[in-house]
């Protein structure tokens, strides 16, 4: 069993996928979804125990042996991810199960935990696999579930903003498609190990350079880095509650480790930075992204999804310019925010969904007074929104510091500046929402009561996240330290 | 001047690329978007099967007379990405009906103007 952690992952979801669609039932697909996001949770906690001393697993898929087989290799990073990732799901179901109904024909709810499964597996595949091509094949898996999730929705503009997603997602991973393949032309070789070892020899030919920038815009698409971001905001406002809540956190992220993973394993920091001189420009992007997200946050005042929506693009620029700097304190500080704004921004999407599934609209009217009639859910969101903007004491906070720190230490003085400012804007942006609602009045808008526990739970799970990683900070500190030295491999700018 | 025929391949699949995405980002009409992206993505098979060619390799079939083959890898590739892009061309087009019951029109400028009216 122990031996077989790595692809149970990956097979767990993939074979649950099918079962639902036979049984063709809403209810048995959803504890199908269900226990296999916990079994996978499981299975992920289990590997990150068995790889927190710093060692890896490798699992030949059909006794293959690598580099010829397919290999599936569990280290720290990935570890972490796929944690993220299983529990996200199993956390987001209970509140799946309560909202959805509103959301998508009765008739379809089966096929949306079938593609909910299916999104799943992709996510976990290109995390735990060792070989490029199979990323691609993953990425894929994961993106063509995603298009259908977002369509879903019964919105009509849900159809057009899974239109677009569908155009740019497969743009960037035709592009990531295209660089795998010249890098295989001059290396003839697509696992990961291996490719890394042989990219060096030949990394001074115009293929193998093409390739990487191939694969760096591909992944850029894929995790929305401005000014490749246009697709994001469209999906996360019109996809439904649960779904927006899920992809926040899990689909950006799993592109943001894939760039870590092909920069710094398999290209390595010297080539990508050194020769390439890519840390610079990938900054620089960053802080535009955050700087564009943040403004235009700013100025969706009345759409709270959206100005939610657009804000993630803002973190994801964080991302970015922690990566980018290439120093280990910024480098971890981009690594903790991957996890933290997972927790945070999923909570906040809950919770407005919880409010709007308690018949409000998402619009900030509406929302006023909401505090004083579902006030589990709103201290959450509240939490949550505290997180988002770096307040101390919380998860966010700690990332952002390091980040912040790093910058400077790079002498980048001017994106660290851009990250502290645009941390004021959050402030601004959160703060004007979360004014409407503990200081209005409730109207005759405002529902009466919480709702439902599956609703509230898993959101009080996350706050509670929130608070708890903004506290013990001892444990992820050291974790994203190690492992942001260990990528970085004694690389100094 | 040999060289350039050498490589003609890749530069029919320089030209298919170019021609897919100028299509995917210039045409508004959105049955159009799926034929540029599918040119797009024609011209990345094209360039993995091209790779797999070792020059005065046969194809890949174990036989007493030949001892150089050229590499079947890619070509296997290739067939999963085939196989995701038809995936993605039945799913882009599933969507264009939806769209259209519901709006009735496939022209991103058309259904802009729709959603603005809201």
């Amino acid at each position: 069993m122990e031996a077989h952690l790595p692809v149970l992952v990956v097979l767990g979801p993939l074979m649950a996928a099918p079962l639902a669609v036979m049984f063709a039932n809403a209810r048995l697909a959803w504890w199908l979804a269900f226990l296999v996001s916990i079994a996978c949770a499981w299975f992920a906690v289990n590997l990150l125990l068995l790889v927190q001393d710093g060692g890896a697993i490798s699992y030949e898929l059909g006794q293959w042996p690598a580099p010829w087989g397919i290999e599936l290799k569990v280290d720290r990073l990935n570890a972490i991810v796929l944690t993220l990732v299983s529990a996200m799901s199993a956390i987001v179901l209970p509140f799946a199960a309560a909202s959805v109904s509103d959301e998508v024909a009765p008739d379809r709810t089966y096929l949306f935990y079938t593609c909910w499964m299916l999104c799943l597996c992709g996510l976990l595949g290109i995390t735990v696999t060792g070989d490029a091509f199979n990323v691609f094949v993953f990425l894929e898996v994961s993106s063509l579930s995603t298009y259908v999730l977002v369509s879903l929705s019964q919105r009509r503009e849900a159809l057009v903003a899974a239109f677009r997603y569908l155009i740019m997602g497969t743009v960037g991973a035709t592009f990531i498609l295209i660089g795998i393949g010249l890098i295989y032309m001059m290396t003839g070789t697509l696992n990961m190990a291996d490719m890394a070892e042989r990219i060096q020899a030949t990394s001074h030919l115009r293929p193998v350079q093409a390739g990487i920038a191939f694969i760096l815009v591909g992944i850029a698409v894929k995790m929305a880095l401005f000014p490749v971001h246009m697709w994001l905001p469209g999906a996360y406002t019109h996809a439904p509650m649960a779904v927006t809540a899920f992809l926040a956190a899990t689909a950006t992220k799993v592109a943001v480790y894939l760039l870590v993973r092909f920069t710094f394993t398999i290209f390595g920091a010297e080539l990508i930075f050194g020769t390439m001189q890519v840390g610079m420009p990938l900054a620089l992007l960053g802080g535009a992204a955050a700087l564009v997200g943040s403004l235009m946050a700013l100025s969706h005042g009345t759409d709270v999804k959206r100005v939610l929506a657009y804000s993630s693009l803002a973190q994801i620029g964080y991302m970015a310019v922690g990566i980018g700097t290439g120093m280990v304190l910024a480098f971890a500080g981009a690594l903790l925010h991957l996890v933290n704004h997972a927790i945070m921004k999923s909570a906040l999407f809950m919770a407005l969904g919880a409010a709007r599934k308690q018949g409000r609209d998402d619009t900030l009217d509406p929302l006023a007074g909401a505090g004083r009639r579902m006030p589990i859910t709103m201290t959450c969101f509240s939490i949550a929104g505290a997180s988002l903007v770096g307040i101390p004491l919380t998860a966010g906070f700690l990332s952002k510091w390091y980040l912040v720190v790093g910058t400077f230490e790079r002498g980048w003085w001017a994106l660290a500046i851009l990250t502290i400012i645009t941390s004021l804007m959050a402030a601004l942006y959160m703060g004007r929402i979360l004014e409407r609602i503990w200081m209005h009045e409730p109207d005759a808008g405002t529902p009466t009561s919480e709702g439902s526990w599956l609703m509230w739970l898993p959101l009080v799970v996350l706050a509670v996240a929130n608070l708890y990683f903004g506290i013990e900070t001892e444990f992820t500190a050291t974790v994203t330290l190690e492992a942001a030295r260990e990528l970085l491999g004694g690389w100094k700018p | 001047m040999v060289e350039q025929i050498g490589v003609f391949n890749y530069w029919i699949v320089i030209a298919l690329m170019m021609t897919g995405l100028y299509v995917v980002i210039s045409c508004r009409n959105m049955v159009k978007k799926i034929i540029g992206l599918n040119l797009f993505q024609g011209s990345v098979f094209i360039l993995y099967i091209s790779m797999g060619k070792v020059e005065g390799g046969t194809a890949p079939i174990l036989a007493s007379d030949f001892t150089s083959y050229s590499n079947p890898l890619p070509h296997v590739l290739i067939l999963t990405a085939i196989v995701v892009g038809v995936a993605t061309t039945a799913l882009g087009l599933a969507l264009i009906v939806r769209i259209h019951d519901r709006y009735g029109t496939v022209e991103e400028d058309a259904i802009q103007n729709l959603d603005r009216e809201v």
